[in-house]
């Protein structure tokens, strides 16, 4: 299983790097956020693939013992996560914000500071 | 004698505010900050002259060794006095030069900043305070060179004079620390007694190329000796004093001080003597081809500069003390021709040699003392420059198996130094006055008056030998040299063979005087030769050193992302595949796959068809709902893999992107293809080896064995200290609860930069 998921977050790697070489800046952001679940993708087959082991402790027991998924990955990927949601929402906006003002999506339009170029 | 060094400084600071005050006729009062110093040194000479040093130590950064300690030897107290006492006609001098010009006060400010960076570093014994005021005194003979910054010859002149001597400071500061390391101690005195554990370290050859570097720059040894020429374009003042009376001396300075140190092996010898001798005589013969007065004084300046590289690079006690005796000769009879040209400038308007002549009629007391500078400079008895000559063909000619060579390099240096000095001194006063010339008449006594006494205390001393014997020769030799013997210094020794060489170098220098002028023609004979000179092979070095960097740069920053992205991703891809393939195992366990159950297929088919998806459709709403298809997939899998949690964050995350997507989608334009497909293969390519390294390098950490400490920790901890039973949930809000705070204090971040560009409203005139 871990294999297929290996090369899953390898797809998700060359896709992400490849859209986010392209001149269209919604394919910029699309690219950041299929790398971004390519990155939790590699965290989390790091702490190894559980299957119906949550890592919660029963309501009898105090401590948690036996089989169970590594919690520290799920910690990480949660954090990371809600932190690319800020920067997917920022990133959206910036990009309607410097349409309207520039009238374009190109980035290769916008590669200078100067006005009039 | 921090007072001493601070006194300038202090002075500089002031006259930022007070400089107003400074310009008209109050100018004058500026010199009396040297004066006074003048005088306090003087006042050491009786102890000086017993023998004494005088130390002073201030703390500044004991950790590292850097203190500002000082110490007044003869050595430090010759060149103390050379600074404050020409310093003090200088500064008398340009109160009449620059009468009237619009920034005297700058001036004043940048002339006393270099007099007390130039003291501090003749009386510094740390070698890192010295450096400072060795960087200093580059950074003020910077602002002064380029003084007339309207004109664009004096700012190349003052950079290229910055970049040479700031190379020179590097390489010191290399040197120091080097020196430090192996004497265990930056304080120079302290290194006398490790002399032969400086010279047996393996480091010795290196610390001594990087101390000569620092003084053949500074000192404008060949090749490094072109600026001091181009810096003739500062005003005369600055020529006199930085440029020949002292800042170009400090190199000389540097390889005195540290001869006790660090002339332990037979190299310092070697390289000194070959180096110094091919200035001497390169530069002197140079002096045959200018007819500009401040051309000529440049080059025979730098002539006796070589002259005394070469004399501490001999290194005997005559030869340490013949350097001494010239340094004052050279400080005085040049600083006075210095003057006198700029006298001769400022009055008739031109420096060229062949349009003066005749000038004693209506400069006399300037001619007079021009004489005497060329009596000095040739070598004349009585003055202090027949004592000089004497003592170096007598170091010379003692110097073990090479010394007819060295006397006859040093003789001819000699007879082409005695033309120099006359052409500068003498000749434009002789002859006929030409009719435009006739009405000059002589300028304030304030500018007269101090060639004149510069010149009259060479003829003291040339008679009194005894008062630099005492005050200077002695201390110095009794510090500097190796084994310290007896010794007086005579104006008449009695027909002896120095005396024979003295008469053939004043006859054969007077013959080249009659023989030889000064023509415009000879100057455009040398100039066929700049192609191969130091000076124009470094300015083509450094025009290629741009080139390159331009193309570099371009070659680097162009200014599309996807180039540096390109560059970073293909970088990381050859370095990866380079670490994976240099040790390549792959251990694939495919029996795991038997496990695998329908659902976790079809999850696994669905994100793989949206991350493609994503990639090729040509609409962009599709795209942005299979970006929320990958999300969801990967919701459900989390979901399937034991992290409910994570599922629970994706779904809603995802779901608000897509729909925050959608919200903004309709105002952008058209959803194009814009790259050409050649450049979309290339990208191809990469992205895919890219990925291909990724999964490697996954399977190959999936093969090692994982460390669960921290879960464990966690396992076991998580309700007894936090009381909670979600474990992921107890790691976020309690155990790393600070983390998690400051990440809701991001996202406040950005939900605040996101309703600031809502609400942004641009003026019409930021919106062009």
């Amino acid at each position: 299983m871990e294999i297929i998921l290996a090369i899953i977050t390898g797809v998700l790697y060359a896709s992400g790097v490849y859209m986010i070489m392209r001149r269209s800046m919604v394919k910029l952001i699309l690219g950041i956020i299929l790398l971004g679940n390519g990155v939790n993708l590699l965290i989390f087959l790091l702490g190894r693939i559980t299957k119906g082991e949550p890592p919660i402790i029963d309501s009898a027991e105090k401590v948690l013992e036996g089989v169970y998924a590594d919690p520290v990955p799920q910690a990480l990927i949660l954090t990371a996560i809600v932190i690319s949601f800020g920067l997917q929402a920022f990133a959206i906006i910036l990009v309607k914000r410097t349409y309207k003002v520039l009238k374009t999506d190109d980035l290769d339009q916008l590669n200078t500071t100067d006005e009039d170029s | 004698m921090l007072g001493a060094v601070l006194l300038g400084l202090l002075f500089s600071f002031f006259l930022v505010f007070a400089g107003s005050y400074f310009k008209g006729r109050l100018a004058v009062l500026s010199s009396l900050v040297p004066i006074s110093l003048f005088v306090y040194f003087l006042t050491y000479i009786p102890d000086i002259a017993q023998g004494e040093i005088i130390y002073e130590n201030y703390e500044w950064i004991p950790s590292f060794g850097v203190n500002l300690s000082f110490t007044l030897d003869g050595l430090a107290l010759l060149f103390a006095l050379m600074i404050t006492g020409v310093g003090s006609l200088v500064f008398l001098y340009t109160s009449a030069y620059l009468k009237n010009h619009k920034y005297l006060d700058r001036f004043y400010g940048y002339l006393s900043l270099f007099m007390a960076a130039m003291l501090g570093l003749v009386l510094s014994d740390n070698l890192m305070s010295l450096f400072i005021f060795w960087e200093l005194t580059s950074i003020s003979s910077f602002y002064l060179i380029g003084f007339n910054n309207d004109k664009a010859d004096s700012r190349k002149s003052a950079l290229i004079a910055l970049g040479i001597t700031g190379i020179g400071g590097l390489l010191l500061l290399g040197g120091a620390v080097l020196l430090g390391d192996v004497a265990g101690t930056y304080r120079i005195s302290e290194m006398l007694a490790m002399r032969d554990v400086i010279s047996d370290s393996p480091h010795y050859l290196l610390i001594l190329l990087l101390i000569f570097g620092a003084a053949f720059t500074k000192s404008a040894q060949f090749p490094f000796h072109f600026w001091l020429p181009g810096a003739m374009k500062a005003p005369t003042p600055v020529s006199t004093y930085l440029h020949s009376a002292t800042m170009v001396k400090a190199g000389v300075y540097l390889l005195f001080r540290m001869s006790p140190v660090l002339s332990g092996g037979d190299i310092w010898h070697t390289i000194l003597i070959a180096v110094g001798a091919i200035t001497m005589v390169y530069s002197a013969i140079h002096i045959i081809f200018r007819t500009d007065l401040k051309g000529i004084l440049a080059y025979s300046t730098i002539s006796a500069l070589g002259i005394l590289v070469f004399l501490i690079g001999i290194g005997t006690q005559a030869a340490l003390i013949a350097a001494a005796v010239f340094i004052v000769v050279h400080a005085l009879y040049k600083a006075s021709l210095f003057l006198i040209t700029g006298i001769i400038d400022h009055e008739t308007g031109t420096r060229d040699v062949t349009q003066l002549s005749g000038l004693r009629k209506v400069l006399m007391p300037v001619a007079i003392a021009g004489f005497i500078a060329a009596l000095i400079s040739g070598g004349v008895p009585p003055t202090l420059g027949f004592i000089g000559k004497d003592l170096i063909y007598e170091s010379t000619l003692h110097y073990a198996d090479s010394a007819i060579l060295l006397t006859g390099l040093a003789i001819i240096t000699k007879i082409l130094l005695f033309y120099g000095g006359f052409v500068a001194g003498v000749k434009p006063f002789m002859g006929k006055l030409p009719e435009k010339f006739s009405k000059l008449h002589l300028p304030s006594p304030l500018m007269w008056v101090p060639p004149l006494i510069m010149t009259l205390a060479g003829i003291v001393f040339g008679v009194f030998p005894g008062l630099i014997e005492s005050a200077f020769a002695k201390p110095i030799a009794m510090t500097q040299a190796i084994n310290y013997e007896e010794f007086h210094l005579k104006l008449w020794h009695g027909f002896t063979t120095i005396l024979g060489l003295s008469a053939i170098t004043i006859t054969a220098g007077t013959v080249l005087y009659f023989t030889i002028k000064p023509k415009h023609s000879l100057e455009n004979f040398i100039a066929k030769f700049d192609v191969v000179a130091p000076k124009d092979l470094l300015i083509k070095l450094s025009e290629g050193f741009a080139l390159f960097s331009r193309f570099w740069t371009n070659s680097f920053q162009t200014g599309y992302l996807r180039h540096y992205l390109s560059i970073i991703v293909g970088f990381l891809t050859l370095l990866l595949g380079y670490l994976i393939f240099s040790d390549f195992s792959l251990n694939i366990d495919v029996s795991t796959l038997a496990d695998l159950t329908i659902y976790e297929i079809s999850i696994l088919i669905m994100l793989l068809l949206g991350v493609l998806y994503v990639v090729f459709t040509k609409s962009r709403l599709a795209a942005v709902a299979a970006t929320g298809v990958v999300g969801l997939s990967f919701s459900l899998l989390f979901l399937f893999y034991s992290a409910p949690d994570l599922a629970m964050t994706q779904f809603s995350v995802d779901t608000l992107t897509v729909i925050l997507f959608v919200l903004v989608l309709y105002k952008l334009p058209k959803y194009l293809k814009l790259s050409d497909s050649k450049l979309r293969i290339k990208h191809r390519i990469l992205s895919i080896s890219f990925g291909t390294l990724i999964t490697l390098l996954i399977l190959r950490v999936l093969n090692e064995p994982k460390n669960t400490e921290i879960s464990e920790y966690y396992a076991d901890y998580a309700y007894k200290l936090a009381h909670g039973k979600n474990i992921v949930n107890v790691i976020l809000v309690d155990f790393r609860g600070i983390d998690t705070m400051i990440e809701i204090s991001v996202l406040i971040v950005a939900a605040l930069g996101v309703f600031g560009l809502l609400k942004l409203r641009l003026k019409t005139r930021d919106k062009k």
